[in-house]
């Protein structure tokens, strides 16, 4: 017998499905704002690379360049929590690069953020596909 | 010739079915390790595959360029992790004897060289094909006098990755002739057996397909001259025994335990399919 | 502490004075992200390295905070300037109050 709190229910969590992907997004978006504080970002002065296609999404190389910068965030904006790293550069640092290694739960944008010296931002988004094979090994 | 395996593709499964396309694997790129190790990663089929495959190919071939790269730098692959743990216990005195693998075989660079390449191989005391596993563990429990490794376990799984270390860019070069010829054998029938209900032998993907795509999973000839591998999708060491337990399991099927004696004679068999390809243990790959 | 924690670093050991040079550090860490669960349904609770500094004679080169989406055995690729002969000191700091210290000396001239 079917309660009409649990058909109710059963409802929401359709309805939470759906949105999961948009309440990703807003995750991000909330990410973006905690760096920048809602500032404007320039579509230059920061270069994000990343592969187009991620073989498994457990180890995606990733760098980011964005000379003069004081620091750099990357998110993602498909995973459960979208912020990934956050590098800030030092007096010795030799350039404002760095490279490392993330996790991508599915195929979504990554996104760099730089914070310059003069208090501006600048971003840079690449999509990143990750594949999903078959063969458990 | 390559031929496409009809029944295999009544299995239901997405195996692309288009004939090959010329590009199915990397032929640009070479593997070169530290800028020093040059690795053969094609080669000419071995003798017993004539007819069979026009040439063998490493896994690494039919790999991206992200994760090809991670193997050309030893600090940029994550096994190498393994084996300075290894190193550590190589140097340890372990058992009740009071040795250490250095007490009888010093610096492994230098005794262990060419020791991979001819791994899984007949042992004359013990009259059966002996794995590289099993002969680490023979030394184990008789020499140092210690509890038998587990056969999967990270300190044997590390343990081959340093061994095989030694042998990086010499050629696979396992035995099939001999006293190791029924185990081979045996090895074959089980490498073209179909398994599960999915109804797939080893042959069915890596020598019926490889280079097509099976879902989003790139088949590659199943070659073992890279194993122990890192693989990406587990971020850690995955042993030959592992990988192929994984494989049967994919078909459905129940699969022999690792460390069994049908899984030592598919080994043997499925190395000798790699005779010529470079030893790239411990390689990376997806 | 995590277990079997090995740090790796590749700095050259000799530079020019005011030279850049490229560093590259790994450490063995799981990097559990607190996101998966086990056999019987339990969260795995999160543990990871969330900070990871490298300075030279006391000067920062890099200072990284590190999420739960920085994969298994974290990995870094920077460049730093390195002025005069000294030390370079690479910090990880673990969740679980683990702190793994790694140091490399360059000579310069």
């Amino acid at each position: 017998m079917f309660e009409r709190r649990e058909v109710l229910a059963l409802g929401l969590g359709a309805a939470a499905l759906t949105i999961l992907p948009r309440a990703a997004w807003a995750a991000a978006d909330e990410a973006v704002q905690a760096f920048t504080g809602g500032a404007e970002m320039a579509d230059t002065g920061v270069t994000l690379t990343a592969p187009e296609i991620a073989e498994n999404g457990n180890t995606v190389p990733i760098s980011v360049s964005a000379p003069g910068a004081e620091e750099v965030t990357i998110l993602a904006d498909g995973n459960p929590n979208p912020e990934v790293a956050t590098f800030k550069f030092g007096p010795l640092a030799g350039s404002h690069e760095a490279s490392t290694r993330i996790r991508l739960a599915e195929t979504q944008d990554v996104i760099a953020i730089a914070r310059m010296p003069d208090g501006s931002f600048a971003r840079a988004v690449q999509n990143v596909k990750v594949t999903i094979g078959g063969c458990g090994g | 010739m390559r031929r496409l395996n009809v029944a295999a593709l009544a299995t239901g499964l997405a195996v692309c079915a288009a004939a090959p396309a010329l590009a199915d694997f990397d032929e640009v790129d070479e593997l070169v390790i530290n800028g020093e190790i040059e690795m053969t990663t094609r080669a000419e089929a071995p003798e017993h595959l004539n007819g069979v495959l026009p040439e063998i190919i490493s896994g690494w071939r039919f790999r991206t360029d992200e994760t090809q790269q991670l193997q050309m730098d030893d600090f940029d692959n994550p096994a190498m992790l393994a084996v300075d743990q290894a190193t550590e216990v190589w140097n340890t005195a372990l058992g009740s004897e009071g040795q250490s693998c250095a007490s009888c075989h010093d610096d492994p660079a230098v005794s262990m060289e060419g020791v991979r390449a001819v791994y899984p191989k007949w042992d004359e005391e013990r009259e059966q094909v002996q794995t590289l596993e099993m002969q680490i563990n023979e030394c184990v429990t008789e020499r140092l006098g210690a509890e038998a490794w587990e056969y999967d376990g990270d300190r044997m799984i590390d343990m081959t990755a340093l061994i095989s270390t030694a042998s990086r860019g010499m050629p696979v070069d396992v035995a099939i002739d001999g006293p190791a010829q029924s185990t081979w054998e045996q090895g074959r029938e089980i490498y073209y057996t179909r398994y599960g209900q999915l109804e797939l032998a080893c042959a069915n993907c890596h020598e019926d397909n490889w280079g097509n795509y099976i879902r989003a999973d790139h088949l590659s000839q199943g070659q073992t001259n890279g194993f122990p591998v890192y693989r990406l999708r587990n971020a850690r060491l995955n042993s030959t025994h592992q990988r192929f337990y994984g494989c049967i399991r994919d078909t459905r099927a129940e699969t022999f335990p690792v460390g069994s004696p049908e899984f030592v004679a598919l080994e043997l068999y499925v190395a000798s399919r790699g005779n010529g390809l470079s030893v790239e243990a411990p390689s990376v790959r997806n | 502490m995590a277990e079997n924690v090995t740090p790796r670093v590749r700095v050259p050991s000799t530079a020019e004075a005011g030279e850049t040079v490229t560093i590259k550090t790994l450490i063995s860490h799981q990097m559990e992200s607190g996101q998966r669960r086990d056999s019987s349904g339990n969260v795995i609770p999160r543990s990871i390295i969330n900070r990871f500094v490298a300075t030279f004679n006391g000067e920062t080169v890099i200072d990284v905070t590190l999420e739960p989406a920085i994969s298994t055995n974290p990995y870094f690729e920077f460049q730093a300037k390195v002025p005069e002969s000294g030390d370079f000191v690479f910090t990880w700091y673990d969740d679980d109050g683990s702190v793994y210290e790694e140091t490399a000396s360059v000579s310069v001239g």
